[in-house]
């Protein structure tokens, strides 16, 4: 049993995007504000706090989740995954990132990185997903600008090219 | 060569940032040290007074700095200016009178956003209810409760306008087809809320903000103004990124007032991030309508005249720049008809709701869902094929002038439709129609043809003013946008403009624009989009709305890199020998028509400029940036008749949409949906489709799923993402999406707006399309399965004897509960626990410290709630109408944390053998965040709760335990299956 | 009258948390802190409560690493733990056989990233009205083990739910498990659901499960709990009957999205539907 008192604040280890990360909060503090306030990572954004917009979506041990539902004491020594970790052996960006590119799969870009982190965990899972089940996996983020076309046709193009997981 | 130029399909240059989670949105960039956090408290109550907040025990809590209040805002600021003549007072925060359920009453600023939460449930605020009204019905009606007492009518600004013989036309129309439409309230509602950032500076009392806020607009002299300061001390920036915006960011301006004065307050610099619940309660809505519109048309379906009585429902306080929502379309509103003869008159009431403003398309929806409803009418009406009555009324020549002043600038109206028809598919669409009819399915085809405005003129908002306020005010117009081009002693170009892109791709397309000019390729271009009103040029148009980019914007960064290719051309021409006309500009290089084998680089000839001025041509100035101002010369002010040339830009969007509904569940499924835009040059392809299909998305919601609701009791009920319903990918088909492009004569690039066209035309086209399979007349938006099994109307099988038998149909929101219980005790005994204050204090769920406060009136803590969900309230409990043994009016009124809540009914009881059976009939009113956040279970909630009460009161009154009547036990006892 | 309701409010209020290695640590907190604590598990229904401030209690304990919570067995009917995801049970691959209705009801809740966190257990210790965990424990007529200090008690899914968001739990129990029944030869199962959205909140959802001597339906989203009815066979009017009366019975919610009346006619279309799929 570890408990971790109200109003204080607590050391909290984990590991982000590869490499070990640490700061402190009190117990109450949510993943999305501990990333974004405490870490630095700013990539994670935030849309609703309610766990529907889908902005905010990390990935914890490889499971896509909702950091506005996740609070950052529970993460510790858990190895937690976000939009600055994607990118290929040479820094550049993944072919996911870049079939976005090419599809005009975002605009203002602030969903976008929530998305991503949903696609490269669901084509872990789903390597050859058809249409319906892309939709499906995009209904857990809502987009304002793109009317959704783009993504679902830069998801389909990247899992019909390679037909493995992409790089996580 | 030409990749990547103007009117080829370039990936954008922002992505790659954006992609890695490198975007500079506002929340993302460094505050000051020591700044500290806000968080508002908000009005739980559509319309009350406020008596008193005490913030003492917020500002004991350590961590609490400030508590601003109404009090700071007169002290410090002035109302907002109101767009026409009216003493209606709107401050930053709420002062004597609460209004809308969301109003901002208090903010507490804190060392962080956690802590100025806990402080907020620790102010303490006196309300006294008023009556509300949440209609537009209700608020031009004579008993209307008035929200301004001093304008003295909630009908702030009316005015009547006529153009032509709009009469006459009437009186000799062959024809008279109308139509009666309201346009919800719904919004864009962009994923990212809004951010500020303000710092005060005593020693010469400015402000400095960042924020992002779409402006600055012409907003930026109306927070000033109620800032008391010049234009200049008030610093506003803009940061790179903005996740969304869609016009809705402009209701982000009365919030950077009370930053500023929460900054001057607490004397640090004070941060505020609006959280999505306030966001969706209390930031803005599109302006509800309610239209009746009339044509007067000929035989062969020609209309000769529009007839418009337009009233928006515009919430709590006129806003700026309300009451434009009635104006933006007005020069145009014989839409894409050559119609001679208008009459129109414009209302504006208030009502107890969130304040209206900009969201993407604005006005045009409102117009456009009334008149296109009206050519699927004309034609039915008179039997003529909707394409022939399309054809036989399309403006045909261009430039053409609207009835109202318009000035159509280019366009192929029938060409539009007839590329939408062939490409689209109609004839097969019309064929599935057929099959589907023959099977007993619903299926229907809708069509809109919208006139797309863009650009627009700053003077249109002046047509709420009559000719002779608006002579005392001084003309207003124009539409001016800004570029600078700047090229550094090492020969790199880089652009500023004064607008504040929120996803549309300005960097990418100011590149193409500047490149092209200047014979570079766009990754040579550094395009800045941060936007500060003290460094920068900017005018008062400067933002993003109104489409203006393509048009205006781009079209100034064409004119400001052509001064400095012209410039840099010149001194090319003196070291080449060439005349200055004839120099070329391609990949980096310059040189002489003709001569392409003796070059010169074009960063060698632009260092000149800053290394070697004295080498200069004569006349030429030193270093090389140059600043476009650029203003539609068609856009003039209103004339004395009214006519209003309301845009520079006016594009032409042709849609088809076939629809298929579910019979059984009302589900309305888009078949396909074709979209055939002319939008006079596209600069980049690629990017147009992008507006293209956001905007049908949006269109699509406001067609379907999308309206902020509110109840009766003018609670709010569309708080969360789970209430206000965005569609997804599984609800958001791909549009087939096709173009032609007559370039405007208007825009310095030919170009014209795209993006708001979809909003003005899929809500049309979709309610034609079910309009069309249901084979009805007047639907309503957004067509939810429930209204859409309304509309096709089979009746429901009778309730079979010994069920319950139906109620009347309560109304989604109203809360009633009703219902019975058997008591083991006599009426005497029960009437006698119910009027005693002790078995009172008992029979009140989680109710501690009773306290009698009068005759029959009780103060009382309550725990209310379900499940794990529970508040404590302050109650007022009263008994009433006492009638012993047989009935009383028990009546409870408190306020939580959570919002306000009310009950009132009359109990009544009969004796029953030894027994009594209580029954009783109760209305509830739930306001504030429980109703905005729960709706879904708020009347589950309510009758819970009531029916606890009575529960206690059997099971107070001794065994046996209590029987509730349910019919569910009968019923199932009955078939065999306990439950 | 003071103390106004709504603002901005979208973070928790203080809470200890306790992150317990097993049910053993759970149950003494439980009984320690009573209605103060909540018990943290996927945390998709409690963290929006929490974050919106409407439920506030002083201690979370977090059951998410107790490993004898994690597991799903199989013995006579599908065990499973409270610490398992909805994702995790989704996946089982034997689930199609073990459990066609689960099978068939877990992609329609919520969204795949929320599946991926929330829990089994927590879904049905939350008794939305309008979730589908609970109505299909409802249907097959599944039993909950809630567990106290005091041992464990065994609950039938009809005694467990008991109202909107409301449960028998007792304020010292823990949900440490809920078992779902196992196909039976010879009975087939279904599922359908109207939704506004996909991953929305059922308006009306239906479970069914048929042998050739009876028809067991479960309708959730209407009443203030799932609804359970048992008929012999029927077939034809006599089913448009039942469904009929079923619609009647139930204590239909209107709501900003559904009225009642809608909500009765998707009971008798969907289950027209969904039964006489399962019957032929």
């Amino acid at each position: 049993m570890k408990q971790y008192a109200a109003g204080e604040k607590h050391l909290v280890k984990f590991v982000l995007n590869g490499r070990p990360q640490q700061g402190w909060c009190e117990p109450r503090m949510l993943l999305s504000d501990f990333l974004r306030h405490e870490l630095g990572a700013t990539g994670t954004h935030v849309g609703c706090e309610h766990g529907v917009c889908g902005a905010c979506t990390v990935r914890i041990n490889d499971e896509p989740a909702r950091a506005c539902l996740t609070f950052a004491v529970q993460m510790e020594g858990a190895r937690v995954d976000t939009v600055e970790g994607l990118h290929d052996e040479m820094g550049g960006l993944t072919e996911l990132q870049r079939a976005f590119r090419r599809h005009h799969a975002l605009q203002c870009g602030f969903c976008t990185p929530g998305i991503l982190m949903s696609c490269t965990a669901f084509l872990q899972r789903t390597p050859h997903p058809d249409e319906k089940q892309v939709r499906e996996m995009l209904s857990g983020h809502l987009c304002r600008c793109t009317g959704y076309g783009g993504i679902v046709k830069a998801i389909l193009e990247v899992a019909a090219g390679r037909g493995e997981a992409p790089h996580a | 060569m030409s990749a990547g130029r103007i009117g080829q399909p370039l990936e954008r240059l922002e992505d790659a940032a954006l992609l890695r989670g490198a975007g500079r949105y506002a929340d993302d960039l460094a505050c000051s040290p020591g700044t500290l956090h806000a968080a508002f408290l908000r009005s739980p109550h559509p319309h009350a007074r406020l008596l008193a907040v005490d913030a003492r025990e917020a500002l004991a809590l350590p961590g609490v700095h400030a508590v601003v209040t109404g009090e700071d805002a007169v002290r410090w600021t002035s109302p907002f200016v109101v767009g026409v003549k009216q003493p209606m007072e709107h401050w930053c925060l709420a002062v004597d009178r609460v209004r809308y359920v969301g109003e901002p009453v208090a903010l507490v600023v804190a060392c962080d956003r956690y802590v100025a939460e806990d402080a907020l449930e620790r102010i303490r605020v006196s309300y006294e209810t008023l009556p509300h009204v949440v209609t537009i019905e209700g608020a031009i009606a004579a008993e209307a409760p008035l929200l301004h007492e001093k304008v003295g009518s909630n009908v702030i600004a009316e005015r009547s306008f006529r153009y032509g013989e709009p009469e006459a036309a009437f009186a000799a129309a062959a024809h008279q087809v109308s139509i009666d439409i309201s346009y919800p309230r719904n919004s864009c509602t962009p994923i990212e809320c809004g951010v500020v950032m303000a710092e005060y500076a005593a020693d010469d009392g400015s402000y400095d903000v960042l924020s992002n806020f779409m402006g600055p607009f012409s907003l930026h002299a109306v927070m000033a103004l109620a800032l008391g300061v010049p234009g200049a001390r008030l610093r506003h920036r803009s940061p790179r990124d903005s996740g969304g915006s869609f016009g809705v960011k402009q209701s982000l301006f009365p919030y950077i007032v009370a930053i500023c004065l929460a900054a001057r307050k607490a004397g640090a610099p004070v941060k505020w991030a609006e959280d999505r619940l306030e966001h969706l309660a209390a930031a803005t809505s599109a302006t509800a309508r309610c239209t009746t519109l009339k044509a007067a048309v000929a035989d062969n379906g020609r209309i000769d005249a529009l007839d418009y009585d337009q009233i928006d429902e515009c919430g709590a306080y006129l806003r700026a720049p309300e009451p434009a929502t009635l104006y933006r379309m007005h020069g145009a509103l014989t839409g894409a008809y050559a119609i001679p003869n208008l009459s129109v008159r414009n209302r504006s009431v208030l009502t107890n709701k969130t304040p209206t403003g900009l969201v993407r398309g604005f006005g045009g929806p409102q117009v456009y869902f009334a008149l296109e409803r009206l050519m699927q009418r004309i034609a039915i009406e008179l039997d003529i094929d909707l394409f022939e009555v399309y054809r036989r009324n399309f403006v045909q020549s261009f430039p053409y002038r609207a009835a109202a002043g318009a000035l159509y600038d280019s366009g192929d109206y029938a060409a539009a439709m007839t590329l939408a028809c062939e490409r689209g598919g109609w004839s097969e669409l019309k064929a599935r129609q057929e099959r589907a009819r023959a099977e007993g399915r619903l299926y229907g085809i809708g069509c809109a043809a919208v006139v797309e405005p863009s650009i627009s003129n700053m003077g249109y908002i002046t047509t709420a003013l009559t000719a002779e306020e608006r002579a005392r005010a001084g003309p207003k117009n124009g539409a001016i946008a800004t570029a600078t081009v700047n090229v550094d002693p090492l020969g790199a170009v880089s652009v500023i403009v004064a607008s504040t892109p929120a996803g549309q791709g300005h960097i990418t397309v100011l590149a193409q624009v500047v490149a092209e000019t200047l014979g570079l390729a766009p990754d040579d271009i550094v395009v800045n989009v941060e936007l500060d009103t003290q460094k920068d040029a900017w005018s008062v148009a400067a933002g993003n709305y109104s489409s203006r980019f393509a048009g205006a914007v781009a079209g100034a960064a064409h004119l400001a890199a052509k001064r400095i290719r012209n410039r840099i051309a010149g001194c090319a021409a003196q070291q080449l020998g060439a005349p200055a006309g004839d120099m070329v500009f391609a990949d980096g290089k310059i040189f002489a028509q003709g001569d392409p084998q003796r070059t010169l680089s074009f960063r060698r000839v632009a260092g000149v400029f800053h290394w070697a001025p004295a080498q200069l041509p004569a006349g030429e100035t030193p270093a090389l940036r140059e600043t476009a101002f650029w203003s539609a010369e068609s856009l003039a002010a209103p004339d004395d008749a009214d006519h209003i040339n309301s845009s520079a830009a006016y594009g032409f969007v042709f849609d088809l949409c076939a629809v298929e509904i579910e019979r059984d569940t009302g589900r309305v499924r888009v078949d396909r949906y074709v979209s055939a835009h002319d939008a006079g040059r596209l600069l980049n392809p690629l990017l147009a489709d992008g507006q293209v299909r956001g905007g049908f998305a949006q269109g699509l919601g406001a067609a379907l799923y999308e309206e902020f609701a509110y109840s009766s009791d003018g609670a709010f009920l569309s708080g969360t993402l789970v209430d206000y319903l965005v569609p997804t990918a599984c609800e958001t088909p791909d549009p087939v999406i096709l173009h032609m492009e007559s370039p405007s004569p208007f825009t310095p690039l030919g170009a014209k707006g795209i993006g708001e066209g979809n909003n003005m035309s899929t809500p049309a086209a979709i309610a034609n399309a079910v309009a069309d399979a249901l084979d009805v007349r007047d639907v309503r938006l957004p067509l939810t399965p429930q209204r859409v099994l309304d509309l096709i109307g089979e009746s429901e099988p009778d309730a079979p004897v010994g069920t319950r038998q139906p109620q009347p149909e309560s109304g989604a929101n109203v809360l009633a509960a009703s219902g019975s219980v058997t008591i083991a005790a006599a009426p005497q005994t029960v009437f006698a626990a119910l009027t005693d204050v002790q078995s009172l204090a008992r029979i009140i769920p989680g109710c501690s410290q009773l306290q009698r406060v009068g005759a029959d009136r009780y103060r009382a803590e309550v725990v209310l709630g379900v499940g794990p969900v529970k508040a404590r309230y302050t109650a007022e409990i009263a008994l009433s109408a006492l009638q012993p043994p047989h009935s009383l009016c028990l009546e409870g009124r408190g306020e939580s944390m959570l919002g306000a809540a009310h009950g009132k009914g009359t109990v009544r009881l009969e004796a029953v053998g030894e027994g009594t059976r209580l029954s009783y009939e109760y209305h509830t009113e739930i306001t504030g965040k429980i109703a905005a956040v729960g709706s879904r279970m708020l009347e589950g909630a309510a009758r819970g709760v009531i029916a606890g009460i009575f529960d206690r009161l059997a099971a107070l009154l001794q065994a046996p335990a209590p029987r509730r009547v349910s019919w569910w036990r009968r019923w199932t006892g009955r078939a065999g299956e306990g439950s | 009258m003071d103390r106004p309701g709504g603002g901005g409010v979208v973070k928790p209020p203080a809470f200890d948390y306790v992150r317990v290695d097993s049910a053993d640590e759970a149950v003494e907190l439980l009984a320690r802190y009573g209605e103060d604590a909540r018990v943290l598990a996927g945390g998709q229904s409690l963290v929006p409560m929490l974050n919106m401030r409407l439920a506030q209690p002083r201690v979370l304990i977090d059951i998410t690493r107790c490993a004898g919570l994690a597991s799903i067995s199989c013995e006579g009917a599908l065990n499973v733990g409270a610490a398992v995801t909805q994702a995790t049970l989704e996946q089982r691959r034997t689930l199609q056989t073990e459990s066609p209705l689960l099978a068939c009801a877990l992609p329609y809740i919520s969204h795949f990233q929320v599946r991926s966190r929330g829990t089994v257990c927590g879904s049905i210790a939350h008794a939305e009205p309008s979730a589908e965990l609970p109505l299909v424990l409802a249907a097959l007529n599944g039993r909950v083990t809630l567990r106290s200090l005091k041992g464990r008690r065994e609950l039938g899914a009809d005694a467990f739910l008991i109202g909107m968001l409301t449960t028998a739990r007792r304020a010292d129990e823990i949900v440490e498990a809920v078992q779902f029944p196992l196909l039976a030869h010879g009975e087939r199962q279904g599922f359908t659901e109207f939704s506004l959205r996909h991953g929305d909140f059922a308006v009306v959802a239906l479970a069914a499960s048929v042998t050739s001597a009876r028809i067991r339906l479960a309708v959730g989203g209407v009443d203030d709990r799932p609804r359970v009815v048992e008929w012999p066979m029927l077939t034809g009017s006599a089913l448009d009957d039942g469904l009929n009366e079923l619609a009647w019975t139930l204590d239909a919610r209107d709501d900003p999205h559904a009225s009642a009346r809608q909500r009765r006619q998707l009971v008798r279309r969907l289950g027209r539907k969904l039964i006489g799929g399962l019957c032929t």
